[in-house]
């Protein structure tokens, strides 16, 4: 799959915002006054900012409203749905406690699952294509959360439970990576299921149906990354995982807090990147291609 | 309304006999010429006579080399396009409305008027029915010439997709898959029309024709050769003479 740089920024920065309004949603003491003014700033910026530069990869940006119609069979509106609701909740929940000094605990709750469904959301936009087998695997919502929550850990400065939720990530990264490079095989889908032609013999791609490109291979056929894929999984994991790890380890919570959370993002951006670069879509197939 | 209908009243589709194609492309040019100057956007091209020429097909005719066990390869000419199916991953994925499925014909449609250019309907499909139209920004797909095989306007004979009408070597035929009396039905039953991809689940309502099975020359010949002469012969004389003192050589 194409890995277009607007839906990377978008995953990556609005999950970490999502997560950071997920611990001041639920946090028992949450900060008040401008202290809390800074965090939600910090949050509205990574998740608002993600969701606008979401509408860079639209044909139609703007009839984006049209996105919330429907919500009853297609997961990018229960997302925009989602997105809203979460937004807006933590928007009053936030108000109150910066210029009112005053937690109301039952809106951060609401707005915490909100902002939670907003991540599965997400995630389920890409685990629900059967066409591309290495998302279509309850474990991208898994990764999807996890990362969200230990991003909003490390940003809100919970160095314990983000060290355990930064394990728990890597580990399902790790998985993720590993289940994904058989799935396509497992899925049964190849070019004798695509073409029909199997029972007659082995099928081979002869001629495509035009000399120059399409927008199913630049869409769907991508294959630029792949060949450093395995490098570029140990370079995500490292940054992502190992440094921020070792970094929380050391004292200074502040200064090195804050380079774990650049590696940290860093490194998701990196496992984004390859989240669509090594995702094969069974199209491939009709075009003797993966 | 991005929710299936439970049932259609017709399943209005392609046969596609895939022992016929003799991949011409004629299905796709007349696909792309009709298509592009009636139902909704045109089909755009982007840099047509330049280096890298790319543009939004509906239908696109591809060849496969199958190799059975024994004899020669086959070549086989697969024409593709949008295969209108009952469960239509590409209409429940939409966020806007914009894709559908008629109850009433079956027809998976796009009301390019709703449509944001998102791709997802795109990714939803296994069979690579639909483009994202680059000079429009939106979804373009097969509308089984939606307004041709209504339009009183046309000849009788013209009511058709304009790829079936085309086709020189009859291998696209047009019908009610839905009605086991139709003729594209009792085609399918008679030449066990198949399903592309079945385990994906779509439920595609076109079918395609697999090819028949080849005659085998060697076989004929295996029949008739002990009943013939050898037709080579040692050859004699001079020629005999020749061929001996270059063997020697």
């Amino acid at each position: 799959m194409h890995p277009a740089p607007s839906i990377i920024a978008f995953s990556t920065f609005s999950g970490l915002g999502l997560g950071l309004l997920f611990w001041l949603g639920i946090d028992p003491t949450a900060p008040t006054g401008w202290v809390a003014f800074a965090f939600f700033a910090i949050a509205y910026a990574l998740a608002v900012g993600g969701l606008i530069s979401s509408t860079f990869h639209l044909g139609r940006p703007e009839r984006a409203i049209k996105a919330f119609t429907q919500w009853q069979t297609s997961w990018l509106s229960r997302e925009a749905w989602c997105a809203v609701a979460a937004l807006v909740t933590m928007g009053i929940y936030a108000f109150l406690l910066v210029f009112f000094d005053t937690q109301v605990s039952i809106l951060g709750w609401i707005g915490a699952a909100f902002a939670l469904a907003t991540v599965y959301t997400t995630s389920m936009i890409y685990a629900q294509l059967k066409t591309v087998p290495r998302w279509n695997t309850a474990l991208t919502s898994a990764l999807f959360l996890s990362l969200s929550i230990a991003g909003g850990a490390l940003l809100s400065g919970r160095v314990t439970i983000g060290l355990v939720l930064l394990l728990v990530a890597g580990g399902l990264q790790a998985l993720w990576w590993k289940t994904g490079d058989t799935r396509f095989k497992e899925s049964g889908t190849d070019l004798k299921t695509a073409t029909g032609l199997g029972n007659i013999g082995e099928v081979r791609a002869f001629e495509p149906p035009h000399t120059g490109t399409n927008y199913l291979l630049n869409e769907m056929v991508y294959t630029v990354g792949r060949r450093h894929a395995q490098k570029l999984r140990m370079i995500a994991l490292v940054l992502m995982l190992v440094v921020p790890v070792f970094l929380l380890l050391l004292p200074y919570p502040h200064i090195f807090g804050l380079l774990a959370l650049i590696s940290h993002i860093a490194g998701v951006l990196v496992s984004r990147w390859l989240f669509f670069a090594e995702a094969e879509h069974v199209v491939g197939l009709y075009y003797g291609m993966r | 309304m991005t929710q299936l209908p439970e049932k259609t009243e017709r399943k209005m589709g392609l046969v596609i006999d895939l022992d016929t194609c003799v991949g011409c492309h004629a299905c796709v040019v007349s696909c792309k010429g009709w298509n592009t100057e009636n139902y909704g956007a045109p089909l755009s091209d982007q840099n047509p006579y330049g280096a890298d020429p790319s543009g939004t097909f509906l239908n696109r005719v591809h060849s496969y080399e199958v190799q059975p066990e024994s004899g020669p390869a086959q070549l086989i000419h697969f024409p593709k396009s949008c295969l209108h199916c009952e469960d239509a991953p590409c209409v429940t994925v939409c966020p806007t409305g914009a894709s559908y499925k008629r109850t009433e014909d079956g027809i998976v449609l796009v009301n390019e008027k709703d449509c944001i250019g998102c791709g997802l309907c795109a990714w939803a499909c296994p069979y690579g029915a639909r483009e994202l139209d680059k000079a429009e920004g939106v979804m373009k797909k097969c509308t089984l010439c939606v307004d041709r095989i209504y339009n009183e306007n046309l000849p009788e004979e013209d009511r058709v997709p304009a790829c079936v009408r085309t086709c020189p070597s009859n291998a696209r035929h047009f019908g009610d898959l839905g009605d086991p009396d139709s003729a594209v039905s009792q085609l399918v039953a008679e030449r066990g029309g198949m399903d592309l991809m079945p385990e994906q689940g779509t439920k595609p309502v076109n079918k395609y024709l697999p090819p028949r099975p080849k005659d085998r020359l060697n076989e004929e010949i295996d029949i008739l050769a002990p009943l013939l002469a050898p037709v080579v012969e040692e050859p004699k004389g001079f020629l005999g003479w020749l061929d001996k003192t270059l063997e020697k050589l």
